[in-house]
């Protein structure tokens, strides 16, 4: 099967599952409604959507030069630093960590770029237990299921289906579905794997330059406790996570939470910059951050590509797709879903490959309105578009490029040129189509199973228009 | 902008084919208001069907062609949001380099969509001479986001006194069309038209009104299909059956 092919069928089952179209649109139009209570002023939130833009646009010129910087520091801090080109280097760097500490077991706060490398997979096999802190990571942890949302990774389940999976998985605590005594049940459990796990794993939302410093932001408590109650820290990022100042990070922070989870602030945000002092009473020995590129530097030297990795992850452009809430995030088949992700997967993993996903957006616009960092999401997805039926274009970073040509779609569309751009031509064609309108096909292929079929007018309006005497120079 | 003396009319494909009626009604309205429209008999799309496909290079043959057609230095009132964004964001990217670039981004820059050109230029005054109705915006994605104009339709039906508005549920939500979506993602389009169809039948409304035929053409076509909704109609077609 071709990817177009796997999109269709994994589209195919998501359409026919309610259960699962419910949760999404129950919980998408929930953290759509709480984003808008937090921007009640337009102009301020242009502004800091500007603001926004600005310091990471700068972060991503100024890149090369911001990680050197970023490095000196953190080493100077007693972090160590780990550069990984790609996937299987970051995990082979931080198993190799592990090994070294001999840390057997690992508790990760929430990290989309260790989904990206597959990270617990990897450990897995070499033995080592790894278990999600994060509540809705653990459930999906539980369910042996990928995230289907970057910043709400078990958004798909509702909370019966949650509870029947405690039921399942600890059938001593007695069965609940109430959401705040799940929560509860799930904390206890957790507890004690953070107290007895001999290394934590992290991702980071913004790394400082100036002051070698991470920046964790989450909800639950979990994030601090995975990077300070084991004796081992490992914090994987994206490259592309490096801002210069400690000034950069509020603006950015506030329009995260808010376009994230439409909170004004998280309970939780951390700041890591080194290990536990001689004269500390906790936090880890030991703190390491591996810096993954994995396609990132490839991107990066494409003018319009580059946006897309203004990314803050605050899935935003994911809450507001029209596609997405009836889809879910498990039938785009990839780690990034909907709008950021049909932008990102092409270009990370080659248009052949997910080149695909570029066909499941409308042009609303709606991913690229909500962008606290202004990504021209639909203007990306159209460029991929583009590359994908097209090899023409000499300079560009992409690969896979012109694999979704097809030569009788490609015909049709010189056709529909011919046509277009011969005037003489076009008014025979719309006089035979609007004389012979009789013959208009009632079937008109996938449109008409879910609607009737457009007819002709009897005249055009090129005809109506010199009718009624209207000048045509 | 002073009301100008004469404007140009872009049909749009869809319109000049399926729906002219709607077309008609949109120069009337202009013409009504004192202004010449000319309607170049060369015009033929916007290009747009290709361009959201990735065909751009026959997307810019189809946009060359329309450049002869509006030559003088007047108005082009689109009678569609998609398709005057087309014209008016996604031709200076598509003309880029190119040696009319400056042409296309000459008519880029004088390029209105019906509702934004009665609203912001001609300043229209409407009476409205109708028996009591009730409707149902559905403002499409490109009016809205790309053209940024969907408080002007509302500002026009609002004139109309006995018109009452209804306002659907997850009204800013995409209903579906896409172009070459409709067709590629047929089964999510469908999802996304029922959403959107459920929405608007369950304001009670007797008629959903648009700026935009694609729109039309996906929400009406699913209200016939489904053997049950009300009608549909082009905000030109409306605004000129109500006022004469």
């Amino acid at each position: 099967m071709n990817q177009t092919q796997e999109f269709h069928h994994r589209i195919d089952d998501a359409l026919h599952n309610d259960q699962l179209r419910r949760n999404f649109r129950s919980a998408m139009s929930g953290v759509m409604a709480r984003r808008a209570d937090q921007f009640p002023d337009d102009d301020q939130l242009q502004a800091l959507r500007e603001q926004a833009q600005t310091v990471r646009a700068n972060s991503l010129v100024r890149q090369p030069e911001l990680l050197e910087r970023l490095e000196q520091k953190l080493t100077a801090n007693g972090i160590q630093v780990h550069w990984a080109e790609s996937a299987e280097q970051a995990n082979t760097i931080i198993h190799g960590i592990l090994k070294g500490a001999d840390a057997r077991s690992v508790v990760k706060g929430k990290s989309m770029v260790s989904e990206e490398t597959e990270l617990n997979h990897y450990l897995e096999q070499r033995g080592i237990e790894v278990i999600e802190s994060d509540l809705g990571e653990y459930i999906i942890q539980l369910a042996k299921e990928p995230p289907s949302h970057i910043v709400m990774p078990a958004v798909h389940k509702n909370r019966f289906e949650v509870a029947e999976l405690f039921r399942k998985f600890h059938p001593d605590i007695p069965y609940t579905d109430d959401v705040d005594e799940l929560t509860q049940t799930a904390r206890e459990i957790l507890r004690t794997r953070f107290a007895n796990a001999d290394a934590g794993v992290s991702g980071v939302n913004f790394a400082v330059a100036e002051t070698g410093t991470l920046c964790l932001v989450e909800n639950e408590g979990n994030g601090r406790l995975s990077t300070t109650a084991p004796r081992l820290h490992i914090a994987i990022t994206g490259v592309e996570k490096v801002v210069e100042k400690l000034s950069d990070v509020p603006p950015l922070l506030e329009i995260l939470t808010k376009s994230a989870t439409g909170q004004p602030i998280t309970t939780y945000f951390n700041m890591i910059s080194r290990p536990r002092q001689p004269d500390e009473l906790d936090g880890p020995e030991a703190v390491h951050l591996v810096l993954l590129d994995n396609g990132r530097s490839r991107i990066r030297v494409d003018e319009e590509l580059l946006d897309t990795l203004r990314c803050i992850r605050c899935g935003a452009c994911i809450n507001h797709c029209p596609v997405y809430v009836q889809l879910g995030g498990h039938a785009y088949g990839t780690v990034y879903p909907g709008p950021i992700g049909i932008a990102l997967e092409p270009q990370r993993l080659g248009l052949d490959k997910a080149g695909t996903l570029t066909s499941a957006c409308t042009m609303c616009g709606a991913c690229g309105e909500v962008c606290p960092v202004k990504i021209p999401l639909p203007k990306l997805i159209n460029r991929l578009r583009a590359e994908a039926v097209n090899k023409r274009r000499t300079t560009t970073p992409l690969t896979g490029r012109g694999s979704l040509r097809k030569p009788s779609e490609a015909t049709i569309w010189k056709l529909w040129q011919q046509l277009n751009s011969h005037p003489r031509l076009y008014r025979l064609f719309t006089l035979a189509a609007t004389r012979l309108r009789g013959l208009t096909p009632g079937k008109l292929g996938a449109w008409t199973r879910y609607r009737s079929a457009p007819k002709p007018g009897s005249r055009s309006l090129h005809e109506l228009a010199r009718q009624e005497g209207f000048s045509h120079e | 902008m002073p009301a100008p003396e004469k404007v140009y009319f872009f049909a749009t494909c869809l319109i000049d084919l399926m729906y002219p009626r709607a077309g008609l009604a949109g120069m009337q309205l202009i013409k009504r208001a004192g202004v010449d429209v000319i309607f170049p008999q060369d015009q033929t799309c916007c290009g747009q069907p290709a361009f959201n496909s990735g065909y751009r290079e026959e997307a810019l043959a189809v946009a060359r062609a329309q450049l002869a057609c509006f030559k003088c230095d007047i108005p082009v009132v689109v009678p569609s949001g998609s398709c005057a964004g087309m014209i008016k964001h996604h031709w200076p990217e598509l003309f880029e380099g190119e040696a009319d670039e400056q042409q296309a981004l000459d008519v880029a820059g004088r390029t209105y969509e019906l509702t934004e050109f009665l609203v912001d230029v001609l300043d229209v005054r409407l009476s409205d001479l109708g028996t009591p109705t009730r409707i149902a915006i559905h403002t499409s994605c490109s009016a809205r986001r790309e053209m940024g104009v969907a408080d002007r339709i509302q500002s026009l039906l609002a004139q109309l006194d006995k018109v009452e508005v209804l306002t659907q549920d997850r009204e800013a939500e995409c209903c579906g069309f896409g172009g070459t979506f409709a067709v590629k993602q047929a089964d999510i389009a469908g999802a996304m038209v029922k959403d959107k169809t459920d929405a608007l039948r369950a304001t009670g409304a007797e008629r959903v009104i648009s700026q935009d035929c694609g729109c039309l053409m996906n929400i009406g076509g699913a209200f016939e299909h489904q053997g049950d909704g009300p009608a549909t109609q082009h905000v030109a077609e409306f605004l000129l059956e109500r006022t004469s």
